[in-house]
């Protein structure tokens, strides 16, 4: 997003845009992406409560996957998958040696 | 009165706290405001007193609101929200307004228990129409973790600094539902986000009441409570597991306990996943964490005492 100069800037810095921070990628924070099996989820949507950052795709009340834009791959989505389940495993973003 | 609603109702309505804010990965605020907000029926103006929440889903020129939002300052998230209310009332009476919106106030603890104590005391006195949140997360985390009156006894944070004279928290902390409570308002709870269907039904209900409401919210914090990001809402289980954290609600001054564990879980395997609380896992530290069992046994026996069980 362009920053705004100071004529622009709507008086007493009021954001005219709701939900504009989906412009900013807060998934390149992230060094474990959440991966889900579809067949094997069994749609209880508990990842879908508990994300933090809003990023698990609901499509006609079905997950359909992961928003990686805004992801931060905090994992909370595969921890709270049924234990029966385990639709949701955390993979490293990087495939290299990882340093230390 | 306000039904519950389940997983698959709430996932029909719009998102209205989206991606792109910069909470830590695995923050608790977001996951309390995301189920809130699915679970009301209403059109939602918002108010927030500063705290990580507030700083982190409004960085200029971003937001991640899709409700109306404000904010003034640390201490008057409870003020503002009430001013809006009293507008609103105006507009109404005068035909301006047909729409039936309501007030929420979101405070984190240091905005709630400490700074922003009075204009909230305040707001309950005057009757205002709004409910107040308060995402209780522990200390100051938005400024690095200082000791706020809702750290617990003996955490280490960069204000009660462990060492060889401190043991972390002198204090106790603070009971805020009960002072809420006190106030004699017409509904007080706690609630967790592990628990989203009691979260979202006390929130529902606490919509619903003419009259102020409090929620007082847990809220695992991976960076002040030193603990690993995926832990947020186990962490938040185990709280209420070990009567830390009961959930309760406060109605016209009756109070119901809304969950017993079948088996309460010791406060120590609450704290021993918690780096803030690593020094009790020392051998000469066990006497703390028997004051800690202590106060949890005194303080759970009291509310069941006060429920009238």
């Amino acid at each position: 997003m362009k920053k705004k100069g100071w004529k622009e800037v709507p008086i007493g810095g009021v954001l005219k845009d709701k939900g504009s921070s989906v412009a900013y990628n807060s998934g390149s924070w992230r060094s474990f992406r959440p991966v889900i099996d579809l067949e094997k989820c069994i749609n209880c949507m508990f990842c879908w409560v508990y994300c933090p950052d809003s990023s698990v795709i609901i499509k006609g009340g079905l997950v359909a996957g992961f928003d990686l834009e805004h992801c931060k791959g905090c994992g909370i989505c595969a921890k709270e998958c049924p234990p029966k389940v385990t639709a949701i495993t955390m993979e490293p973003e990087s495939k290299g040696p990882v340093c230390g | 009165m306000a039904e519950p609603l389940s997983i698959k109702e709430l996932a029909k309505s719009e998102e209205l706290l989206v991606g792109g804010h910069r909470l830590c990965p695995g923050c608790g605020h977001s996951i309390i405001l995301r189920q809130m907000l699915h679970a009301s029926e209403y059109p939602l103006v918002l108010a927030m007193s500063t705290g990580c929440l507030e700083v982190c889903t409004t960085i200029y020129p971003y937001t991640s609101w899709k409700t109306p939002w404000i904010h003034s300052a640390f201490e008057n998230a409870a003020a503002t929200i009430t001013g809006v209310e009293t507008m609103y009332r105006a507009l109404k009476k005068k035909g301006k307004i047909d729409k039936d919106v309501k007030f929420v106030a979101v405070g984190g603890d240091g905005g709630t228990y400490d700074i922003g104590l009075q204009s909230l005391s305040g707001a309950f006195e005057r009757g205002h129409n709004f409910v107040y949140v308060c995402t209780d997360n522990g200390a100051y985390m938005n400024t690095g973790t200082q000791r706020s009156s809702a750290t617990p006894f003996a955490a280490d944070t960069t204000t009660s600094p462990v060492g060889k004279k401190i043991i972390g928290k002198q204090q106790e902390r603070k009971n805020l539902t009960k002072i809420a409570a006190a106030h004699d308002i017409p509904y007080a709870a706690q609630a967790s986000p592990h628990n989203w269907k009691d979260l979202t039904m006390k929130f529902r209900k606490a919509l619903e009441i003419d009259g102020p409401a409090f929620l007082n919210v847990v809220s695992p914090c991976p960076r002040g409570w030193r603990t690993d990001a995926s832990e947020t809402v186990n962490l938040a289980k185990m709280a209420v597991d070990s009567c830390y954290w009961p959930l309760y609600e406060v109605e016209n001054g009756k109070i119901t306990i809304n969950y017993k564990p079948k088996e309460k879980v010791p406060i120590f395997e609450w704290l021993k996943v918690q780096g803030r609380f690593k020094h009790l896992l020392k051998p000469e530290n066990e006497g703390l964490v028997k004051m800690f069992q202590d106060k949890i046994d005194r303080d759970w026996e009291d509310l069941q005492k006060r429920a009238g069980e």
